[in-house]
């Protein structure tokens, strides 16, 4: 019955319906780019280079002949793919140590939260950027930078909810029955967090999809000939004067993400935590 | 910084020459660099000179890397002040504005387009505004910093000029963000007791917005602009990228391209000490835009 109503609350929450189809629209793109793209993203074509838009090439070639179509649909699976291990390692870390910190306070709760204040003093970007400087630049080392980024983010918000569900009269009631911390933080608190968790986690997807593309154009993400959006700005701008839409296609990908993930994740507070919704 | 360098598989000497050196001129590195002593000395060494202002020696440049950086600063600093100033004078005037209009068209107008800010990605902002400004209508140049001094072929305002368009593209993401947590915090202060009691005594609604709520709503705006200044300077290493400035974010990646560990090291440590620093002026000011804060503490 819950579930219902919140699906039924989702359809007229427009926020959530336009931001949903922007994601869908993204997670398709990624997955059809799996089985099937226009052109091999790899395919070279230097005599049809940066051709206009055209029914052979919807949205025409870039300075290497390769199709651009192609090139963001199958740009997309990076994305997707450095937001859920980005958001899986700042979840997988994060959490864990925010509800440890909550459960047991103390010395332990310091220890935690002066690590992850520690770790939050390095921006994803810094991070990123010191890690390639020693390991060399790729894909690999830009998801690690951006994880080890939401591990402090995820833990500091898993801290602040738990802390107050711990405060709540059903845990004192759990703890007067004999639950211990683990128990109590199994069935009690963790589900009552989750949702500030789900709006957590589109939030940091939207900014890990930004911060590859923000590594990617400066050659420190993914590398050729692997395609990445970022990376097509940065080939699109060395072409600017003879070929501006070249710089158009993949931001407005970005851009359309992103806003896609927000809208959501603006959606999914107000339809988690309706009390959110009212202070906004 | 330094466990990471210390964590270096095989060692930074190894980095800095690449897979190609040979033992003889790996030892003669780790010689320079010092790694051939303790870590403990090393950390208090390099600790002990940072607190006497002395930084490593850049192994491409052969010069103390707190002058590329002293030199390197003058566009970094200037262009963070002035996508600031702009920020804060867009957001405080349109986050106010929407609270003041809560739920009207101003307010939904103002919103879209906090929320479109948030989703364009700063360089690809810096990209159009390249082609309007310096492809389309010409009115600036598409990158490049001509000096602060004549003798260098600039002067202060061709300086400015050539940071405008960087500062603007810079200023769009926190302006997005601030004008939300600007709106957000002037809603939660108009629904004070002291801002009805203002409108009863007779001020007018833009005396009570400008003079009392504004001040009163400062704290969280003022926690997010501390946040947002260390955001600015790291983000102003991609935006220098795009203009082709010669900044702190240019000098990162010829360190980078040159495996020049000392200088990451240190502008990494510069940028971070700078965020910790601007927090720790922020904290500061809440007591002089809070009295009540001063006691607290006091």
């Amino acid at each position: 019955m819950a579930e219902q109503g919140f699906w039924q609350r989702a359809r007229r929450h427009s926020s959530f319906v336009a931001g949903g189809c922007m994601v869908a629209l993204l997670i398709l793109s990624a997955c059809l780019s799996l089985l099937w793209s226009p052109y091999p993203v790899g395919d070279i074509d230097i005599p049809n280079k940066l051709a206009l838009p055209s029914a052979a090439h919807w949205l025409g070639t870039d300075s290497l002949g390769r199709d651009i179509a192609s090139l963001l649909l199958v740009g997309s699976q990076n994305s997707l793919l450095v937001g859920f291990i980005a958001v899986g390692i700042g979840l997988g870390a994060g959490v864990p140590l925010g509800l440890l910190a909550a459960a047991r306070r103390g010395c332990v709760e310091e220890l935690v939260m002066r690590a992850a204040d520690f770790t939050f003093a390095f921006p994803a970007l810094l991070s990123a950027i010191m890690l390639t400087a020693i390991y060399g630049p790729g894909l690999v080392v830009s998801i690690v930078a951006i994880g080890i980024f939401n591990i402090p983010v995820f833990a500091r918000i898993t801290r602040g909810a738990a802390q107050a569900v711990w405060s709540r009269d059903y845990c004192t009631a759990a703890r007067a029955a004999g639950k211990g911390p683990w128990r109590i933080t199994l069935d009690h608190v963790l589900p009552n967090i989750l949702s500030v968790l789900i709006v957590q986690a589109t939030i940091q997807f939207a900014i890990a999809i930004l911060a590859e593309a923000a590594l990617s154009y400066l050659g420190l993400g993914t590398q050729p000939p692997q395609a990445s959006w970022g990376r097509m700005l940065n080939e699109a701008q060395s072409q600017m004067f003879q070929a501006p839409m070249l710089a158009v296609y993949p931001g407005v990908a970005i851009a359309l993400a992103v806003l896609g993930l927000n809208l959501m994740g603006d959606g999914l507070r107000d339809l988690l935590d309706p009390r959110l919704a009212r202070q906004r | 910084m330094f466990a990471v360098l210390e964590l270096l598989p095989g060692n930074a000497a190894q980095v800095i020459l690449g897979e190609t050196a040979t033992a003889e001129s790996i030892a003669a590195m780790e010689e320079k660099l010092g790694l051939n002593q303790p870590a403990a000395v090393r950390y208090a060494r390099w600790m002990g000179g940072l607190l006497q202002g002395q930084t490593g020696i850049s192994i491409s440049y052969d010069t103390p890397t707190a002058e590329l950086m002293a030199e390197r600063m003058q566009v970094t600093l200037p262009l963070a002040v002035m996508a600031m100033a702009l920020t804060v004078a867009l957001a405080l005037a349109l986050g106010v504005y929407a609270a003041s209009r809560q739920n009207k068209a101003g307010d939904v107008g103002v919103m879209t387009l906090s929320q479109m800010g948030l989703a364009i990605p700063n360089f690809w902002l810096a990209i159009l505004l390249i082609l309007l400004f310096a492809v389309h209508l010409q009115w600036v140049s598409a990158g490049g910093f001509p000096g602060w001094t004549e003798d260098s072929g600039g002067g202060v305002w061709p300086a400015i000029a050539a940071l405008i368009l960087p500062a603007m593209a810079l200023a769009a993401v926190q302006t997005a963000i601030l004008t939300r947590v600007t709106r957000s915090a002037v809603l939660d202060t108009l629904r004070e007791d002291f801002v009805r009691t203002a409108r009863a005594k007779g001020l007018s609604r833009r005396q009570v917005l400008w003079g009392h709520v504004l001040r009163n709503a400062m704290i969280p705006v003022l926690t997010v602009m501390g946040l947002q200044f260390g955001n600015l300077i790291t983000s102003a290493i991609v935006i220098e990228n795009v203009f082709v400035l010669p900044g702190i974010g240019r000098l990162i990646f010829q360190a980078i391209a040159n495996r020049d560990l000392i200088v990451v090291r240190d502008v990494v440590m510069l940028l971070s000490a700078l965020v910790i620093l601007i927090n720790f002026a922020i904290d500061v000011l809440y007591a002089w835009i809070d009295p009540r804060l001063k006691v607290t503490h006091g």
